[in-house]
């Protein structure tokens, strides 16, 4: 990649202590985030998947410094951020957007639907308040919401409105990149399709990259032009779509993509089970992570954590036996 | 939108501007509180155009009548017409429990705020506020007037502290809920700096709950400024109030009842209208309980 990326990761770290004992001291760290790098470029899609407890939202949340990061830098558009204050985090945050999971918490009930996507043009001071006005019914107007509805409250809209609600929110600002934090998995399926498909058209119509963190595979092999895996807090294989889809290599990933249905009665996949729970961020298991849960793993495994290798393709992986 | 004091209300519901009058049919228990509220109030407000006599002028030769045509509550051991004295001891009742809840609310609300956002803060402000729940209000009121000259300052001062522990707990339980929403996070991404932050999405939600508070509050000063005028260590004894009319008509209560009856009845009636009204504003402010009725 020549191209400055939008967004780079390096080593993101984010553990939460575990308080106990009578001074309540750290006797513990959960490392929901445990060495994180990745890079987005201008216009691109990365998806960022995994099971629950993983820590995926927490990468989401650690970017935008919705919790600070325990250790590692984040760089946006060229720029350190970790260590900004909080006055310069505010003017950065017009470059970086979010779109929550939950599109029944992220809007405030006591606010109308005009004024909530208004807020951030306030907060920063955009425009006269007749401009602001005109942007909103813009905005209300691209995401496919009538401007009559900005009197609304949240609670007189349906799911995916208030979905659309939240990016016309994230757009407001014309930022660069907009982390989507499971943004269509409270949705069901038809409206998953519109709102994912608005997002597809609001990227080229924009150029804005994304963050597209989410469980489903489906709609993550939909969206995204690069797929990065989580397990327990670190990266596992990271590859473009179609390597990724076609030939995962990480045993973990090919469980994942086993694990999704197929839409055919009679045609069945292999069935690859992981035996067993996710071990505890808590006291991850040494070597590789994934080992207590592998199907294919040697006594190596339980020792070494091996590295993430990319290859020319830019597909890696974090496996002793299998390389890219 | 309007802000009446059930502004709250409407803006959740902003949907439903019902009448007045509507409102009124559907909750009628609120409503009886608030008229007698009212007329409380009013009569307390427009006591020296309502009262027939001084309420200080003192008719020897007319002491301790019953109730009559002239003196329609009777006279007291001076002869001071009672029914004067009830209406001007309203006064000093209306405004303790006006500036007890208007204060501790607004003490409240602002250590509450501190002590639900920051966590360092919170652990300081709780252990404080513990500690003035510890001492009784009756105690610090007589610390106070011995330290002090007795004034009805002072009394609003002795109930107003042990009252802000309360409303400190109150707003900091729902600073602490609110604050962990994600639209809180949400408006952070958006920019939004603290100040507004806390203006625009965590007070709103404080409001409902802390004027119904504040109803309660009112009554209970109300009762403590009288229990206080009664032990002699409340409202100087020149201010007629309810607490001390009652406390000086004790002593003739067997031949002159009056002295007493009718500013407990008063008394009586403000702290039940209040409560009746706070109760009222509870059930419609929290849509859960609003069914019920």
């Amino acid at each position: 990649m020549t191209e400055t990326p939008v967004l780079q990761v390096d080593g993101l770290v984010k553990h939460y202590p575990v308080r106990g004992g009578l001074f309540g001291r750290a006797v513990a760290h959960v490392r929901a985030v445990d060495g994180i790098s990745f890079a987005i470029a201008p216009g691109e899609t990365l998806g960022l998947v995994g099971e629950s407890g993983c820590g995926k939202s927490t990468v989401g949340k650690a970017i935008l410094r919705l919790v600070e990061p325990t250790a590692g830098r984040v760089t946006l558009e060229g720029e350190d951020i970790t260590a900004l204050g909080r006055a310069a985090m505010i003017a950065k945050r017009r470059r970086m957007q979010v779109i929550f999971q939950d599109p029944y918490s992220s809007l405030n009930p006591r606010m109308t639907a005009g004024d909530i996507v208004q807020e951030p043009l306030v907060n920063f001071g955009i425009g006269t308040r007749a401009e602001q006005r005109e942007r909103v019914d813009a905005l209300f107007a691209r995401v496919g919401l009538r401007p009559d509805q900005r009197r609304n409250y949240p609670h007189e809209f349906s799911g995916g409105q208030r979905q659309r609600l939240g990016i016309a929110r994230a757009l407001a600002l014309g930022p660069s990149i907009i982390i989507g934090d499971e943004p269509v998995s409270a949705l069901d399926v038809s409206v998953q399709a519109q709102v994912i498909n608005l997002m597809v058209d609001l990227q080229e119509e924009l150029k804005l990259s994304y963050l597209f963190v989410a469980h489903d595979l489906g709609v993550v092999e939909h969206i995204s032009h690069r797929v990065a895996v989580m397990y327990l807090g670190k990266i596992v294989e990271i590859a473009p779509r179609a390597a990724l889809f076609e030939t995962p290599l990480h045993p973990y990933t090919e469980a994942l993509l086993a694990a999704v249905p197929v839409a055919h009665p009679r045609l069945r996949r292999k069935r690859i089970v992981l035996k067993g729970d996710v071990p505890s961020p808590i006291n991850p298991p040494p070597g590789c992570r994934f080992h207590t849960r592998c199907p294919i793993a040697v006594p190596l495994c339980r020792e070494v954590e091996p590295p993430l290798i990319a290859n020319a393709a830019g597909h890696a992986v974090a496996c002793h036996l299998r390389s890219a | 939108m309007s802000t009446t004091i059930l502004g709250a209300s409407l803006a959740e519901q902003p949907r439903r501007r019902a009448s007045l009058l509507r409102r009124m049919r559907r909750y009628p228990l609120p409503t009886i509180g608030a008229l007698l509220l009212i007329l409380l109030v009013a009569s307390a407000l427009g006591a020296p155009w309502i009262a027939t006599h001084d309420p200080f002028e003192m008719n020897v030769v007319d002491r301790l009548q019953p109730p009559n045509a002239d003196y329609w509550f009777g006279t007291d051991a001076y002869g001071r017409d009672m029914f004067s004295r009830t209406l001007h001891g309203g006064r000093v009742s209306l405004v303790i429990g006006i500036a007890v809840a208007v204060a501790s609310t607004i003490i409240g609300l602002v250590i509450g705020v501190i002590a639900g956002y920051f966590r360092l803060a919170d652990a300081i402000l709780m252990r404080i506020m513990d500690g003035l729940m510890a001492i009784p209000g009756i105690l610090l009121a007589i610390a106070l007037m011995s330290l002090t000259r007795a004034s009805v300052w002072v009394v609003v001062v002795a109930i107003t502290i042990p009252e802000i522990p309360r409303v400190v707990r109150l707003v900091r339980a729902v600073v602490l809920t609110v604050r962990e929403q994600i639209y809180i996070e949400a408006a952070t991404a958006i920019g939004t700096g603290f100040p507004r932050l806390m203006l625009k999405h965590i007070l709103p939600n404080t409001l409902a709950p802390l004027i119904v508070q504040a109803t309660y509050i009112a009554a209970s000063a109300v009762l403590v400024e009288s229990y206080l005028s009664f032990l002699g260590v409340g409202t100087p004894p020149e201010v007629p109030s309810w607490g001390n009319i009652i406390a000086e008509g004790r002593l003739y209560v067997q031949i002159a009842f009056w002295n007493i009856l009718f500013p407990s009845v008063f008394l009586g009636l403000m702290v039940l209208s209040i409560n009746i009204l706070g109760d009222g504003l509870r059930d419609m402010l929290d849509p859960r309980l609003a069914r019920r009725l």
